[in-house]
């Protein structure tokens, strides 16, 4: 792996990475990457049908159990910048 | 004085409704305690300001006979990522150390109307990553049998509460060990029910496959209890489910110990002769102990890593900063997420997004992701024909006892690696509990061992028989 791996990879995530970082991340996510290798060597067919166990998809109707503005002004109080109830961010260009 | 060391949740409610002692005297009890020790333990990130108004309201219920349960008036401690209305959770980050929570947890609405005194919120590896609760943006917990060393982790601050008599139970998560390690290494019993018993629903996501809220506590019983209260299918998670497993065995349990995986390579020789110990314990107690076979377990720990890796890295882009939580400006709107997440995570939770990242891009998710959940079905059926011969399997809980604080930190390899024998229970969903079972002696000091018990997936009342008959002999 290259630093310039890890570049991507911080982008990809969004996240900042200090010079620092990027060289110790790189020396650990190289080892830890080496370890979960292993996974490799088990011959298994890929392309089955796979199991979950008891997991299944849930559905519900498509209905509104709540009441308007029930939590509008908890959630409110929480965002990090606001005008009235309108949660404010720069602008995307 | 309340003898808090041998309390046990039907001690505490006889003693409660007969007028024994007051809510407000137990809870005072334990603040008492908090006030004394967690200076030097650092279980406790947040001790709630009205414990005695909670602890009032539990004495009104009792008083006036309303709704009172076993639990009512019962102090507890709740993990940081464990959301509680209207109060601070941080999961332990500086991402949302000032982020209060807008709902209630299935759990705790389920404590709350039982009646349950909230202590307060305890420390843990940041976003449930780690395993010694190192990882915290707030400063590690100490385990109270010896202050220099972790108490384990992510649920260190939970176990350190209960071990250290500053709450009689405690909740925690568990991911690939979370509870079960940091209970063993501080002398308490920690139970991670089967995946999808106990609604993760306010449960701060880290890999919504493995994670499950379970119990810390000193005796079964109370485990049991804490259990009964908060199980039970939940619409809000659509995981969840009722337990289908009807009636426990009548016949004696019998018991399987994974072939070629107990042994010398990496497990403290005092961890082996405890473990062999309680396997003679359990022979003497007339219980058929055999060797089992599962296959593929050997590749558990690269299994789980590579897929906690994407499942964490995709649970934690939500903390951008843009609806709750710490914000910080960058250039432009894209920028804010950039500093934003760099200021927030800690290192390891920084690692394990990198790696999440680069095991779910194309080119590689074949290799890793897929890969590992084809070898994770592979292990779960493992377990399914293991127990068909046997109805619980037994480990060590942890390759050693508590290490130093400091020492295995700066290696994220060596820490993965002491996970080895409680990942598999969130592998393959199955409810895991760790009991403890002896002391290894270091430098004049008592660290405690566990043995860790395993059951088929809904079987946990299997796991709560044996551990009665054995605790009482």
């Amino acid at each position: 792996m290259e630093i310039k791996e890890i570049e991507k990879l911080a982008k990809l995530a969004r996240i900042d990475l200090t010079e620092i970082e990027k060289q110790t991340y790189l020396k650990e996510i190289g080892a830890i990457l080496n370890y979960v290798d292993q996974i490799k060597e088990v011959v298994a067919k890929t392309g089955e049908e796979r199991k979950v166990g008891d997991l299944h998809n849930v559905m519900r109707g498509d209905e509104i159990k709540k009441q308007s503005g029930e939590n509008t002004e908890i959630l409110v109080n929480e965002f990090p910048d606001k005008k009235g109830n309108y949660l404010k961010v720069k602008k995307i260009l | 004085m309340i003898d808090l060391k041998d309390l046990t949740i039907k001690k505490a409610h006889e003693a409660l409704i007969t007028g024994g002692y007051s809510c407000v005297e137990l809870a005072q009890a334990y603040l008492d305690n908090i006030k004394e020790k967690d200076g030097n333990v650092h279980a406790y990130l947040e001790v709630f300001a009205d414990i005695i108004k909670q602890a009032k309201e539990a004495d009104r219920r009792i008083r006036e006979k309303d709704n009172v349960t076993l639990m009512t008036g019962i102090p507890m401690a709740v993990k940081d990522n464990i959301l509680i209305k209207g109060r601070i959770a941080s999961s332990a980050s500086k991402s949302l150390e000032n982020y209060h929570a807008t709902y209630d947890a299935t759990v705790i609405k389920k404590l709350k109307e039982a009646g349950a005194v909230f202590l307060g919120r305890t420390n843990m590896d940041e976003f449930a990553m780690g395993g010694s609760t190192e990882n915290s943006a707030f400063g590690v917990t100490h385990n109270p049998h010896d202050l220099e060393r972790v108490a384990g982790g992510t649920s260190g601050g939970s176990a350190a509460a209960v071990a250290g008599d500053m709450a009689l139970v405690a909740l925690g998560s568990d991911t690939g060990g979370s509870i079960r390690q940091p209970s063993s290494f501080c002398g308490v019993i920690g139970f991670k029910p089967s995946y999808g018993i106990v609604s993760r629903y306010g449960l701060m996501a880290a890999a919504s496959s493995f994670d499950q809220i379970g119990a810390i506590g000193k005796n079964i019983d109370d485990i049991q209890i804490i259990f009964d209260f908060i199980k039970g299918v939940d619409l809000l998670d659509s995981t969840s489910r009722e337990n289908k497993q009807i009636n426990t065995k009548n016949s004696k349990i019998k018991i399987g110990i994974p072939k070629g995986f107990v042994t010398g390579d990496g497990i403290d020789k005092d961890v082996l002769k405890n473990f062999t110990e309680s396997v003679e314990k359990l022979k003497k107690l007339n219980y058929e102990v055999m060797e089992i076979n599962l296959t593929n377990l050997r590749y558990s720990l690269a299994t789980y890593y590579t897929l906690i890796f994407a499942e964490e890295a995709s649970n934690l882009a939500r903390y951008d900063g843009m609806r709750y939580g710490l914000h910080v400006d960058g250039d432009n709107s894209i920028d804010d997420y950039f500093k934003t997440k760099a200021t927030g995570f800690g290192p390891e939770v920084k690692r394990r997004i990198i790696l999440g990242t680069y095991i779910l891009s194309s080119g590689y998710y074949d290799a890793y992701y897929n890969k590992a959940n084809i070898v994770r079905d592979l292990i779960r059926e493992d377990y399914q024909k293991a127990f068909e011969k046997v109805d619980i399997i037994i480990t060590p809980t942890t390759p050693g006892p508590a290490f130093k604080i400091g020492e295995k930190i700066t290696d994220p390899l060596q820490l993965y690696l002491e996970d080895i024998f409680t990942v598999p229970a969130n592998l393959a969903g199955l409810p895991a509990l760790s009991i403890p079972s002896g002391f290894k002696e270091v430098d004049g000091k008592k660290l405690p061992l566990g043995l860790q018990l395993f059951a088929n997936n809904g079987k946990e009342e299997t796991i709560f028989a044996l551990v009665k008959d054995f605790e009482n002999k």
